[in-house]
């Protein structure tokens, strides 16, 4: 009786197993590089806007405050998204003319709210507050990236869990002095640890690691 | 105290196996499983897909969000921050003042209103649930004229028509039927509308109104007075069938001035003593120090006794069965030792006779202007309603009403049934209805226009004590409501006025005239002749100070909204002079009295003692007969105590709260005395047929220890014919048995009927096994000992207090929760509160049934000693924040963890489901998502009121009461911004916000002089099964009654037949008759009254 199997079923049947493993080991891998790839944290990614509103013309060269648009930052939870008023305040007289500036312009007439894209979106189950982190000398750029140097704003960290957690619970490596909080152009100094630790102390900066801490 | 036992349900203590078993499932049946049929093939599609998507669900892109921010953006609003707006919702018609939390335009949670005297920052459940009425999608949306949509415009112009062609006829033949009127502005609207049309007249209908005591007030004192209690000076109240702890108007206010004079710490051994006689167990009764259970009929012979004791004339009748001599003999002298500090109240459902005894007794215990207050009323025009709407029908079954509005009333389905309402109205050519809902009366009318809510118009309202606040809107009609100022404006002439404009006239006009008290109740016939303005000063010194020259309106009137109070608006105390007449006399009825009163057949004084007998027969010796021909019964009336008389029906948070002492959901029932039902043989849940004069209602019998026997309660409300898909169908109709002469009670007969209803009662639910849980004892016992006795512990040795572990020790905050169950009244608005400020959803009549409802926090009702009279006793149970919690150990994926403050944390995007931490929960405070019930609640209009600050929960994921953590985060994040810790006091969470009488206390251990810190220090504190080790952080002060020494003992002459026996004996006889197929007894009525299937 002949031999069911061909002796090279030996070698297919060994590279299935081992193949079977690579493919389990390299999906697993492929899809742990494919969930912290821009395409889904969407890090570096400039979002389209219905005005091509550029920070860094506003920042960067004007020398607008963040906070002269974002007027929550410091007491609410949401930095808080310039109503139309604001523009208007400047582009009733400046460029009051501009295509580029035909929405704005619109939105004001009309009433209709102009609809930015949201750039960093926290998922729905985390509750975070502005307000605390920049009383307790976090600056913006900490998280936000050198928006002053974004003409239009991409997400400059991740957002995940794991990205809150590294300031969560070492903030000495990324508080600053309150004054520096809205400067931009602020960099670490060498000494940071120290001074970091030394500003934890005095701002007494607790390591809030608990999850309800902003799951809720 | 020695008590033997505790127990939630006759079931419980008869020993009924099944119920037994139920108990020792870790969830009650059906809750845990699948309820529809899977068959195999089913199981492995659906299996099948799940492997095949598993893993999917993680591959999705967060989807891209839109800011869209304002175009002018309100200067005061910070974006993820809340707005207050002080406002005020109406309470049995009176103004309850409450602040409305706003997110974005949004109201989202109603609060009680600190500056308010009716509320002082507490609220009921009832005020808590608006807030879901504004988003109900079933609510009216569209004007209809003959059932179909037209416009307001269409409206405005066929009514400017009809005003127009009546104003030539004087008005005669037009007619308005409002609720009593307790808007200053509507009283001025329709004063106008009278000067408009001299010939309308105005009528007005409550189903649960107080035409008993108008006239009681009218018998006492020859007009119309209102009467305020100062609870905070009393030390000896007696209620006369009055729950005045929940279910009168001002209740919230008299709840905590009540609890003030409870509030037992070290130190400070004082307490008021409450004796309460009840014709149907409430939350009142729960409190009191003695109770006794009468049936209506008795409640007079009750006060004539006290009356005659204190040396008022007219004679003794002799006392219901039960009370014995010489416990009235006590009473009486504990009300004598105290003059102007003691207090009786009178409910009202009591007849004028007994309000008028209780008025007579006050003013003998010079109680009159020290604990009763006596005011103007705060109604205008102040009328008997019945007279009121007797007068209506006859007038529209004769033909003289050309055109009928209804505004914000529903006669079609509380009026009462003998008037017969619906056949007089069809005969009125134009009739027009304002309602929130397209509920009875608009099906019969031709025109309905939606009502506005409360919270999307401009309005005011008075509260019990007279004071005045403005209604203001916090967002625009989310339908096409319109107020009924609007409508009245409309009438009037003026469609364009705005709610706002009318309003504040009325307010500029009445501050001009410098009468804020009186503004729009003076009206010419505001009460009845030799109307009282006696004692009344014109403007009040108040305003005087608010108002006087040299300051404006504007800043009056602002502060007057912000503060939600209008400052001098209160009533002025008056006094009230006992007439001569006031009439002791049995015989003598006092001409005032009207038709429906003399056939009521409760003539005053001679009723007392004639019917009594008369019932008391029926109690015993019909009882053969009675199940084949029915048993007499007296049938009691009563608003439901959380849809009230129907207007909530369509309210799911109301209509899910577990009814106090019955623990009742999405159903009333009739309610019957154990003794009762083991007469006719009835058991829980079957059917009775109940008959008054010749009309007969079905209903499924609710057994419920502390009814008196024979006495049958029927809470109206339910039954609704049309209101919305929520409230539609569930319960019965128990309005058809209403008559004017039998409004609050009447003679009727129950028998058998066929059939079953399965009712909705969460009395088993989440049991932790019959531990003693409750602590109880005795003001007496505690100042002779310091502490109170705990009979046997829980029968378990103490758990070890050593651990392996070393203790944690928290640095910073470490939070706690310290609940008083000596002031804890269950009147369950924390319940609501929680599940306002939670999102907590709803899950239904059928998913309550299988023990599915998701309250957080729950109010456990224990009863202890005697079945037909037991003590009651309630004990609200959030999350015990264990500090070794055992569900932490058992979760296999971390998804319930310990925080750093000491909070056993839920974390929802972690959980699967496995469900052990509600199995190894000793508790029971855990509950699981068993289908999408926050899907199921619909999105739409209703997602608007959610709390942006809490997750909506999804299927299949565990929560529980959280302390309100989102509350902590916010305090903390405000005291940081302002550099400094979080004070005592600061973080509340909601249900100790709402709590009327302050039971609950929230706050830091590790801080020594904080609230809870001081309460763990008291004598009372105890933890509950801290045995097991689980060292709960959730604490408990325990109960203490301040019972009569006197009366304490067993006083000769107490002719209660089971007094003396024990709660064994009861149980034991229960079980012994179960055997004997011979002797119906309390068998059935206990081995059948299950709540559970």
């Amino acid at each position: 009786m002949a031999q069911i199997f061909h002796p090279s079923t030996n070698t297919i049947s060994r590279l299935t197993i081992f193949g079977a493993a690579f493919v389990l080991i390299g999906s697993t891998w492929a899809l742990g590089v494919i969930t912290r790839s821009s395409y889904v944290n969407q890090v570096g990614v400039a979002r389209e806007q219905p005005v091509p509103f550029s920070h860094k013309h506003h920042v960067d060269g004007i020398g607008i405050d963040c906070r002269y648009c974002h007027t929550a930052v410091e007491v609410g939870p949401f930095a808080g998204i310039p109503p139309t008023s604001t523009c208007m305040g400047c582009h009733s007289q400046i460029w009051a003319d501009s295509p580029m500036l035909e929405p704005v312009r619109a939105s004001w007439r009309t009433g209709e709210s102009l609809a930015w894209s949201r750039v960093h979106d926290l998922a729905d189950f985390v509750y975070f507050d502005h307000s605390v982190h920049i009383t307790k000398g976090i600056g913006c750029d900490t998280c936000h990236g050198r928006v002053d140097q974004m003409p239009l704003v991409w997400r400059q960290h991740t957002l995940y869990m794991e990205w809150c957690l590294q300031c969560h619970r070492q903030p000495e490596r990324y508080v600053r002095p309150l004054e520096e909080v809205f400067n931009p152009r602020w960099s670490p100094p060498p000494d940071q640890p120290a001074r970091g630790s030394a500003l934890v102390r005095e701002y007494d900066i607790e390591r809030l690691t608990s999850c309800n801490t902003c799951h809720r | 105290m020695s008590r033997t036992r505790f127990w939630r349900s006759l079931d419980e203590l008869a020993g009924d196996e099944e119920l037994l078993a139920a108990l020792h499932r870790e969830f009650p049946e059906n809750a845990a499983e699948l309820l529809d049929p899977v068959s195999r093939r089913r199981f492995l599609e659906l299996m099948g897909a799940s492997l095949a998507l598993a893993g999917a669900t993680a591959c999705v892109r967060q989807p891209a969000e839109r800011i869209v921010p304002y175009v002018r953006q309100p200067e005061e609003l910070v974006p993820g921050k809340p707005l207050y707006y002080a406002s005020a919702a109406p309470r049995f018609g009176a103004a309850h003042g409450i602040l409305v939390e706003s997110h974005m335009g949004r109201p989202t949670k109603i609060e009680g209103n600190p500056l308010h005297p009716a509320s002082l920052g507490a609220t009921d459940a009832v005020v808590q649930a608006e807030i879901l009425s504004l988003y109900d999608p079933d609510r009216a949306q569209v004007v209809l004229r003959g059932g179909r949509i037209t416009t307001w415009e269409a409206f405005l112009a066929t009514f400017a028509a009809l005003i127009s062609e009546q104003e030539r006829r004087g008005g005669a033949g037009f007619r308005l039927l409002t609720p009593a009127v307790t808007s200053p502005t509507l009283a001025r609207q329709l004063q106008l509308l009278q000067q408009r049309l001299p010939e309308a007249r105005f009528h007005a209908f409550d189903a649960a109104g107080r035409d008993n005591l108008r006239r009681g007030a009218l018998r006492a004192f020859g007009e119309y007075v209102d009467t305020c209690y100062r609870l905070d000076r009393a030390d000896v109240i007696v209620a006369l069938d009055a729950d005045f702890l929940t279910a009168m108007p001002g209740s919230v206010r008299y709840a905590r001035d009540f609890a003030d004079r409870r509030r037992v710490r070290a130190g400070q051994l004082e307490m008021n003593r409450l004796y309460a006689f009840e014709c149907t167990p409430s939350p009142t009764g729960a409190m009191a120090d003695h109770r006794w259970s009468v049936r209506p009929s008795g409640i007079e012979a009750v006060a004539r006794a006290i009356g005659s004791r204190l040396g008022l004339a007219g004679g003794a009748p002799a006392l219901p069965e039960g009370i014995g001599e010489a416990w009235i003999d006590a009473l009486a002298e504990d009300l004598r030792a105290r003059p102007g500090r003691s207090l009786l109240i009178a409910g009202d459902a009591q007849p004028p006779a007994v309000h008028a005894l209780a008025h007579a007794i006050n003013a003998q215990l010079g109680n009159a202007g020290e604990t009763v207050v006596y005011i103007d009323p705060v109604a205008a025009a102040p009328v008997d309603q019945l007279a009121s709407l007797t007068d209506l029908v006859a007038a529209m079954g004769a033909g003289q009403v050309g055109a009928l509005g209804i505004l914000g009333c529903n006669p079609v389905f509380d009026a009462p049934a003998d008037l017969d309402f619906t056949a007089a109205l069809a005969s009125v050519p134009v009739r027009f209805h304002l309602g929130l809902y397209r509920d009875e009366t608009a099906e019969h009318c031709h025109w309905h226009v939606p009502e506005a809510h409360l919270l999307e118009a401009w309005g005011d309202l008075r509260a019990w004590d007279g004071t005045a606040a403005v209604i203001q809107p916090l967002i625009e009609p989310l339908y096409d409501g319109h107020s009924v100022h609007e409508l009245l404006a409309a009438l009037l002439g003026q469609p364009e006025r705005d709610g706002y404009d009318i309003v504040r006239a009325t307010w500029q006009e009445a501050w001009e005239a410098g009468g804020l008290a009186s503004a729009g109740s003076a009206s010419a016939d505001a009460a009845p002749a030799g109307a009282p303005v006696a004692g009344r000063t014109t403007g009040a010194p108040g305003v005087g100070a608010a108002a006087g020259p040299g300051n404006d309106f504007e800043a009056f009137w602002k502060r007057s909204i912000h503060d939600g109070v209008i400052p001098g608006s209160e009533a002025i105390p008056r006094d009230a002079a006992l007439r001569a007449d006031w009439d002791l006399d049995p015989g003598g009825l006092p001409e005032e009295g009207s038709p429906a009163e003399v056939a009521a057949g409760r003539d005053p004084g001679g009723a007392a003692a004639g019917s009594e007998p008369a019932a008391g027969q029926a109690g015993g010796a019909e009882s053969a007969a009675g199940q084949a021909e029915g048993a007499a019964v007296e049938v009691l009336f009563r608003p439901d105590p959380t849809i009230h008389d129907g207007r909530h029906a369509n309210n799911g948070w109301l209509q899910e709260l577990p009814k106090p002492l019955t623990l009742l959901t999405w159903s009333n029932a009739a309610l019957l005395a154990p003794a009762t039902a083991e007469r006719l043989g009835l058991a829980n849940e079957q059917h009775v047929s109940i008959e008054v004069a010749g009309r007969s209602v079905v209903a499924p019998v609710w057994i419920l220890p502390g009814q008196p026997d024979g006495a049958v309660t029927l809470h109206f409300g339910y039954g609704r014919r049309r209101t919305g898909r929520v409230g539609t169908g569930t319960g019965f109709d128990a309005y058809p048995l209403r008559t004017t002469a039998g409004f609050w009670d009447a003679p009727g007969l129950v028998r058998r009927a066929g059939g079953r209803t399965r009712l909705a009662t969460t009395q088993h639910h989440h049991s932790m096994e019959g531990r003693d849980l409750v602590r109880v004892g005795t003001l007496e016992e505690l100042r002779a000992t310091g502490g109170i006795d705990v009979p046997g512990g829980h029968g378990h040795p103490p758990g070890p207090a050593e651990s392996l572990h070393p203790p944690w020790s928290y640095e910073g905050y470490s939070w706690a929760m310290q609940i008083d169950l000596n002031v804890c009244i269950g009147c369950n608005g924390c319940m609501t509160a929680c599940q306002a400020e939670n999102n907590v959803p709803v899950v239904g009549e059928e998913q309550v049934r299988a023990g599915r409802e998701m309250h957080w926090l729950r109010v456990d009702r224990y009863w202890a000693d005697r079945l037909d009279n037991p003590e009651t006793f309630f004990q609200p149970l959030p999350c015990m924040h264990c500090e070794n919690a055992p569900c932490e150990v058992v979760c296999p994926v971390a998804a319930t963890v310990h925080g750093d403050e000491g909070l056993n944390e839920m974390i929802y995007n972690r959980c699967v489901g496995t469900r052990y931490c509600a199995n190894n929960c000793p508790y029971k405070v855990r509950r699981f998502n068993f289908l999408a019930y926050a899907d199921a609640e619909g999105g739409g209009v209703r997602q608007l009121g959610r709390n942006p600050d809490v997750t909506v929960r999804s299927r299949g994921v565990m929560e529980k009461c959280t302390y309100c953590v989102q509350r902590i985060n916010e305090a903390r994040i405000t005291a940081k911004n302002e550099w400094r810790p979080i004070r005592d006091g600061e973080v509340v969470p909601a249900c100790a916000q709402a709590c009327p009488t302050r039971a609950i206390s929230f706050g830091d251990i590790n801080d020594p002089d904080s609230e809870v810190s001081r309460l763990r220090a008291e004598p009372l504190h105890y933890g509950i099964l801290t045995e097991l080790g689980t060292r709960p952080r959730t604490n408990y002060l325990a109960r203490l009654r301040n019972p009569n020494p006197a009366i304490a003992g067993d006083p000769a002459g107490a002719a209660v037949a089971r007094a003396a026996d024990s709660v064994e004996a009861d149980a034991d006889a229960a079980i012994a008759r179960d055997t004997d197929p011979a002797d119906t007894a309390v068998a059935p009525a206990l081995a059948d009254s299950r709540g559970l299937p």
